[in-house]
Order: structure tokens, then C-alpha cells, then sequence
């Protein structure tokens, strides 16, 4: 353990402020996306969608679509090889539990049921439109905890309590330190609350899309927005039954990204339907599509019970979340442990306590974004100290720096604190906004166990 | 009807890399005939500007000059694994291969070098300006160009690399959640006011002043623009924008920007930032990752702000003008009571 501020060695390029590669090209409307790519007999993919949040399938009729103009070929759940389901994490053993088109069930509105290709995106638009759903609407759950309570209705068999099952047949992610109850009980004072997030929309400007071409030679080269192309290509692989090989992924300059393009979206569908047809074929969201069928950042529901002395020390942290998957897995399962893991914080805290639930509700499946896991933990812990603060009648900034953790500090992960300087940081902050610290705030350092 | 000001603080941690490590990326550097350094992966940019800071790392561990690095990335067949753009991970995961692949190829440019001028690799140095020469003896210099040439043509030699950073997979313990599910920790701290319009329930950012720890910064620019374009992204996500308005309800979903409301230029107040500059143990010369704590500073901060402003205990976001006006008239009930 470094017991100094480490220092920085001179450098010639690395911290220089040079100009961005492709700055010129993207100001001046030069670069080329995805969506900019033609290739000869290109076909173009659009997809017909669940209207009901909740219900079973008992038809879909395909024929009026079929003979719409310009139609080359209608693809439903018949038509995917092998029956694979989706995991948003499948290539590092997450749990399959989605449809890539849907068969016996659909458990969100929007969720893909047809997909029909086309000589133009308005035929095939228009196409999509003429496929008829008969569905047997299902009581449909919404609310997290409601989801969660007995009698709710099931949306997945694989998931019979509506939740993520864990490690170890574990309904939460867990953290366990020290001894919360305990200290709870023995705090001058316990402050508690609750903070709730909003599904967002990652708003990339380039919407989620991708163009898949047969190369003529038994191989497919897709070229996507992906932000993950090894992982995709993976999946997609798996899911049409393809020897990974066969598969080359490729991505130019991608408009945005902001974890909206880190799940598997277009790619299994629009290869699919290259293989079907011989022909490449483009597959991309509409605004629309990018607004309420792609997967949006979570809604996330984190209680907070924190224990607190009236110096200003925080000696428990006691969390529940539940984090609103909407209607399949995905990457959601990786959000939460690592929403877990975070807990509590910057903070050095000796007994915390955390279960994270993920839970499965007829809403727009929800995936990750800039800072998964992490955003609603900081949201609900910064706002949280505000309270605590002026739960003890202290002054914020102080209850933050006499809390803050130092190297070597415990975390609620059961690994020490390193490479940290978040004392530093805030004191920073402090001079920046023309804060006064007291002496002793002032004195104080990551690198040090006592002020002074 | 007043118009009220507040100001708010908030102080965040951030993991670097994908939660419990095991995600490697890989890179592999040659120099060319034509006098180029090519770094190829398979990374994906996203506007973040990967190319530009992957092609500094390398410049910097080769000691050529930054125009004659070519990064060629996208594409699966040529390029090696990488782990995907996420998760803070590129510029510290791809940063470390090419940091290791370079190292590499600039090993076998100097040996090249030494045969040349016949000295010991050891003694040779690089000037950053394109040429390697006898340490002290600037005179007994030669192009890096020229001997990338002649270890192709005359040596038989390829000046090139191959390297991989591979963080070790950790495993998270189901019961008490013991891990190492990080590389390393950055951390920022942000500072707003707000005004808030207690008739409309408008809430305007006025400033946002923030300090952020990252290790050592690749570019200063890029970071600037990591933290203003999360500046912005903050003020979305704690004012305006949802895609559920009621949530859990799925009723009146947008369905475009005109009912999707994200912060415009006139929403924007001057953000002001500054960088500490601590280097961190395990990343490439110290950086840490940056790309996607940027929000989560601000959005709290705003929010403090808010309940700073109107005395009120606001836990929810968006902060919308209608979560604002109840929040005024159920701490007008409890006041009245």
C-alpha cells in the first residue's frame, strides 16, 4: 500500500490534448454510418410488433404480408433454427430466456413477432403492417414489488417468482460486512428513505442498425453499430446454429452508443434473413423503434435504512433494490451484482448490508447504459447524505469528507480500498466552488488513516 | 410565487472495466514500408474518440512521432479479440495491449537499429520526432522509417508486436458478495446551483463546477468533452427525460424528440472542470476510466440542489415541473399542519 500520493512521470504524447481523428469528417457531415452502406440487391427488414404488454400468441397470420409488394420473405419464430433463446450474456454463461422472434407468448408491447423483408423500407413497412395477431390478453403485472408479491402473474416458467435467481439459489445479489442489525440498533440515529429512477432512453443519434451480406462463400459479413462485435457475433452464431467462423462483424464510425448498442438488437434477425434471401439485408430502428422497443437504462427502486452517530460517523448501510428488468434478463443480472458490489459507496462504512433483486415486469426489456449499476447507486447515496446531514444538523460537506474512504479502508465487497483519492477530490471541489473547509477537512488525506 | 435558488453537492466513486475483471482485449502493432506504425484490434468507436487516445498510447510507448500511427479497428477477421466498448474499459483495457504490443515492436526497431550503427540496443533511444539515436550522440541518428525498412528489406526482420491485457476473473461470493470486481476506482465531485420557479416548478441549472480524479488523463480534451457532454447528459436524466412518464405505467410512451425532452444549448449552463492527476497502479500510464461516471455526479448534485432550494426531500428523477409542485404542496400541507 502506497502511503504517499503517487506522482506523474513526463510524457510526450500521452497528455496532450490532440484533435479528435475524425473531427473534421464528423463537422463536416463527411462520415460515413451504418446506415450509409448500398450493396447491390440490398433488401431492407421491418418488423411487426406486439401491441399487448401481457398475452398469448394464437395466431399469426403471415399471408396478407407475404403477397404485399415487394415482399421477398416473411420470417417468424418457424423460421430460427434450432429454438435457441436470447441471453444477453450468453457468451459468458448468462441465463437464455428471450425469443428472438416471439412463439408461444409476448410479455411486453413492442416485443418482435414478424419480421418482413423487402425491396424498400416503406414496402416492407407496409407489409409488416398487414401481419395479424390473434392474442389471448394475460393479466399483466408492472409495479416491481407488485410483481414480486404472491399471486402475481408469471411472465417467464424459467423465472417462477418473477426474479433473477442468483448464485447459490440466491433471490438477491447479496452484500454481507460487519453486523448491520446490530449496529442499526445502536446508532444515535437511523435515517431511511427511498429513491426511484426512470427507464431512459440511451438517445444515441445514430439509431440501433446493421446490414448483413452473404459474401457468396458460405461466410455472412455484418456490418453494425454494435458496441460489443466479438460478443455479437457469438451470439448470433449460436442462435442460427452458424459455426462462429463463419461470421466477420465489422464497424465503422458508430453515432453513440451510451450502452444502447451493447445488446444483441438486429444482428440474429437481419442474418437470418440474408441467409433465407441470398441477399444483403438492412435492418435499422427508426426513432420510433430506438424510443420504445430498444432496451432502455433500467428504472431502478433502492431503499436505504443507514445508521448514524451523531458526529457525523455512518456505522450502517442497509440497502434493497429492485431493479426493474421489464420483461427478459438480458445483461440485467450484471448490472445488479455490480449495483451491489457498489454499495456503500465512497464511503468507508463497517457494517452494510445490501440485496439487489432483479425483477421481471410486462415492461420494455431494459438493458445497460452509461454507468450501469452505478448511476441509481450514486443517485440514491448522494441524496441520501444530503438527508443524513441534515438528519444530525451537520454540514454536508464535512459529513462527506469525515466519511469518505482512504487507502486501505475496507469495502463492502470485502476488499481494501486502493488507488483512491476521493478526499483529495471533493476538497478540490470544495476550493473550485469557493467552499470553506475548516482546518481539520483540510488536512485530511487518502493516503493518510488521521487528519492532521 | 418566488424564484428560489439552491446549491447541491455530490461526490462519486466509479469501477474501471467490466464487473469482475475476466474481459480481455487484444492488440497487435507493425511498421509498414511506407514509414506507418499500424495498431489493429477490433475495438469499436463511438465518437468517444478510442482511435485518436489509442494512437497516442502508442506513439508514446514506440516514441514516434503521432502521425505515423494508423489504428485500424472494427473488424473481426482482422483484428484480434476485444471485449467490447462498455464498462469504462477501452482506453485501460486496449490501452495496456497496445502499451504491450508496442513494446514489443519498438524492441525489435532498436534491435534493427543497433545492427545498423552498429551498437547496443540498449544504448539507442527514440526522440518522439521520427528518429532513433545513440543515447547523447544525437548525430548517430537514424529515421525510424528508414529502419523499419531496413529490417524488412535488409535484415529480414518485421518490426512488429502482439499484445494482450487480460484483468484476472473474479468471482462473486453469492452469500457476503466478496469479490475483486474492479481494476480501479475513479472519482469525481460536482457542485450546482439551481433556480428553481415555484409557480411553474421549472428547475434551471445556473452552474455546475466539477473536479474529477481519473488517474492520468490520455487527452485533456476528450476527458473535457467526456465531462461536459455528461454534464448535459446529467441535466436529462435528473430534469426531463423518461420513457415511462407514470411510471411503472406504460402509458404515454415517446415516441420521438418532441415528446422525449433532452436538454437543449439554452439548458446548458458554463461547466467548469477540473482534472487531479494521481496515476493509477494498474492503468496504461496511469489512466483510469472516465467514460460513463460523467452523469452520475451531476444528477444528484442537481437534485440536492433542488431540495437545498425549496426545503422539500425529493428522491425521485426526473425532477419534472409537476414532481416539483407536489413536493411544494405536500410540504405546504405538512407546514399547515
Amino acid at each position: 500500500m502506497a502511503s504517499e500520493a503517487p506522482k506523474a512521470e513526463a510524457l510526450n504524447v500521452v497528455g496532450q490534448p490532440v484533435k479528435l481523428r475524425d473531427l473534421k469528417k464528423h463537422v463536416g457531415g463527411q462520415t460515413s454510418y451504418c446506415d450509409d452502406l448500398r450493396f447491390p440487391r440490398m433488401l431492407h427488414l421491418k418488423m411487426h410488433r406486439s401491441v399487448q404488454p401481457h398475452a398469448k400468441l394464437l395466431a399469426v397470420d403471415t399471408a396478407a404480408a407475404a403477397r404485399s409488394e415487394g415482399v421477398v420473405r416473411v420470417l417468424t419464430h418457424a423460421d430460427l433454427p434450432g429454438g435457441e433463446l436470447w441471453s444477453g450474456l450468453a457468451t459468458v454463461g448468462g441465463a437464455g430466456d428471450e425469443p428472438v422472434l416471439a412463439s408461444d407468448k409476448v410479455r411486453w408491447k413492442g416485443e418482435a413477432i414478424a419480421a418482413v423483408v423487402a425491396r424498400t423500407p416503406e414496402q416492407a413497412e407496409a407489409a409488416a403492417a398487414k401481419v395479424k395477431v390473434r392474442y389471448e390478453p394475460l393479466p399483466a403485472v408492472f409495479d416491481v414489488e407488485e410483481a414480486l408479491a404472491a399471486g402475481a402473474p408469471n411472465l417467464i416458467a424459467h423465472w417462477p417468482g418473477n426474479h433473477y435467481i442468483f448464485g447459490d439459489d440466491h433471490a438477491a445479489a447479496q452484500i454481507r460486512l460487519g453486523d448491520v442489525e446490530k449496529a442499526l440498533a445502536e446508532a444515535d440515529r437511523v435515517v431511511e428513505n427511498v429513491y426511484q429512477t426512470s427507464p431512459i432512453e440511451q438517445a444515441p443519434l445514430e439509431t440501433i442498425g446493421c446490414v448483413a451480406v452473404p459474401d457468396g462463400d458460405g461466410r455472412y459479413t455484418v456490418h453494425t453499430g454494435s458496441q460489443s462485435l466479438s460478443s455479437t457475433l457469438k451470439s448470433v452464431a449460436a442462435y442460427l446454429g452458424l459455426p462462429a467462423n463463419r461470421l466477420r462483424f465489422v464497424s465503422g464510425s458508430v453515432g453513440g452508443g451510451f450502452g444502447g448498442k451493447a445488446d444483441l438488437a438486429v444482428e440474429v434477425t437481419a442474418t437470418l434473413a440474408a441467409i433465407k434471401t441470398g441477399r444483403p439485408v438492412k435492418y435499422r430502428y427508426t426513432r420510433e423503434e430506438e424510443m420504445f422497443a430498444s432496451s432502455t437504462r433500467a428504472a431502478w427502486r433502492v431503499y436505504i435504512k443507514d445508521g448514524v452517530m451523531n458526529d457525523g460517523r455512518i456505522v450502517a448501510r442497509k440497502v434493497t433494490t429492485y431493479h426493474d428488468s421489464g420483461a427478459y434478463l438480458r445483461m440485467s443480472n450484471y448490472g445488479a451484482m455490480k449495483h451491489s458490489t457498489h454499495w456503500p459507496g465512497p464511503y468507508t462504512v463497517a457494517n452494510v448490508w445490501v440485496d439487489v433483486y432483479c425483477v421481471f415486469t410486462n415492461r420494455t426489456p431494459s438493458g445497460a447504459m452509461r454507468g450501469f449499476g452505478i448511476m441509481p447507486a450514486s443517485f440514491a447515496i448522494e441524496v441520501q447524505m444530503d438527508r443524513v446531514a441534515k438528519a444530525i444538523g451537520m454540514d454536508p460537506w464535512r459529513l462527506r469528507l469525515l466519511n469518505a474512504y482512504r487507502n486501505g479502508d475496507m469495502r463492502g465487497h470485502h476488499r481494501a480500498v486502493k488507488d483512491a483519492a476521493m478526499i483529495e477530490t471533493i476538497q478540490a471541489t470544495a476550493k473550485l466552488s469557493e467552499q470553506n473547509l475548516t482546518g481539520d477537512l483540510q488536512s485530511l488525506s487518502s493516503w493518510r488513516q488521521k487528519a492532521g | 410565487m418566488a424564484k428560489l435558488r439552491g446549491t447541491g453537492m455530490a461526490a462519486v466513486n466509479y469501477p474501471t472495466g467490466m464487473h469482475l475483471g475476466g474481459d480481455p482485449t487484444m492488440a497487435l502493432v507493425h511498421a509498414t514500408s511506407s514509414g506507418s506504425f499500424v495498431v489493429t484490434l477490433s475495438s469499436v468507436e463511438l465518437g468517444q474518440g478510442l482511435k485518436t487516445v489509442l494512437a497516442q498510447i502508442a506513439a508514446e510507448t514506440l516514441g514516434v512521432p503521432l502521425e505515423a500511427v494508423v489504428v485500424d479497428t472494427g473488424d473481426t477477421d482482422t483484428g484480434p479479440h476485444c471485449s467490447g466498448t462498455g464498462a469504462s474499459r477501452t482506453t485501460h483495457r486496449a490501452g495496456n495491449a497496445v502499451i504491450a504490443a508496442a513494446k514489443e515492436a519498438r524492441q525489435e526497431m532498436l534491435d534493427v537499429a543497433a545492427e545498423m550503427l552498429e551498437v547496443s540496443a540498449d544504448d539507442l533511444v527514440t526522440d518522439g520526432k521520427g528518429n532513433i539515436h545513440v543515447k547523447g550522440v544525437v548525430e548517430k541518428s537514424l529515421p525510424a522509417a528508414e529502419v523499419a525498412a531496413a529490417g524488412q528489406f535488409v535484415y529480414g526482420k518485421s518490426i512488429s508486436g502482439r499484445g494482450i491485457f487480460l484483468p484476472p476473473a473474479s468471482k462473486q461470493d453469492p452469500e457476503t458478495g466478496e469479490s475483486a470486481p474492479y481494476s480501479t476506482q475513479a472519482h469525481a465531485c460536482t457542485v450546482v446551483e439551481v433556480e428553481v420557479d415555484t409557480e411553474t416548478g421549472a428547475v434551471r441549472v445556473l452552474s455546475l463546477k466539477s473536479v474529477y480524479e481519473i488517474g492520468r488523463q490520455v487527452n485533456p480534451e476528450l476527458v473535457k468533452g467526456q465531462i461536459v457532454g455528461g454534464a448535459w447528459m446529467g441535466i436529462g436524466h435528473a430534469l426531463y427525460e423518461t420513457t415511462a412518464p407514470y411510471y411503472p405505467a406504460i402509458d404515454h410512451a415517446p415516441y420521438d424528440f418532441l415528446n422525449y425532452v433532452i436538454p437543449g444549448a439554452a439548458e446548458m449552463p458554463e461547466v467548469q472542470c477540473e482534472i487531479l492527476e494521481y496515476p493509477s497502479e494498474t492503468g496504461p500510464y496511469g489512466a483510469k476510466g472516465v467514460g460513463e461516471m460523467v452523469a452520475n455526479a451531476p444528477i444528484p448534485a442537481i437534485v440536492n440542489a433542488i431540495n437545498n432550494a425549496l426545503d422539500v426531500c425529493i428522491g425521485e428523477i426526473p425532477v419534472t415541473p409537476e414532481v416539483v409542485l407536489r413536493a411544494l404542496e405536500e410540504k405546504a400541507r405538512a407546514d399547515g399542519a
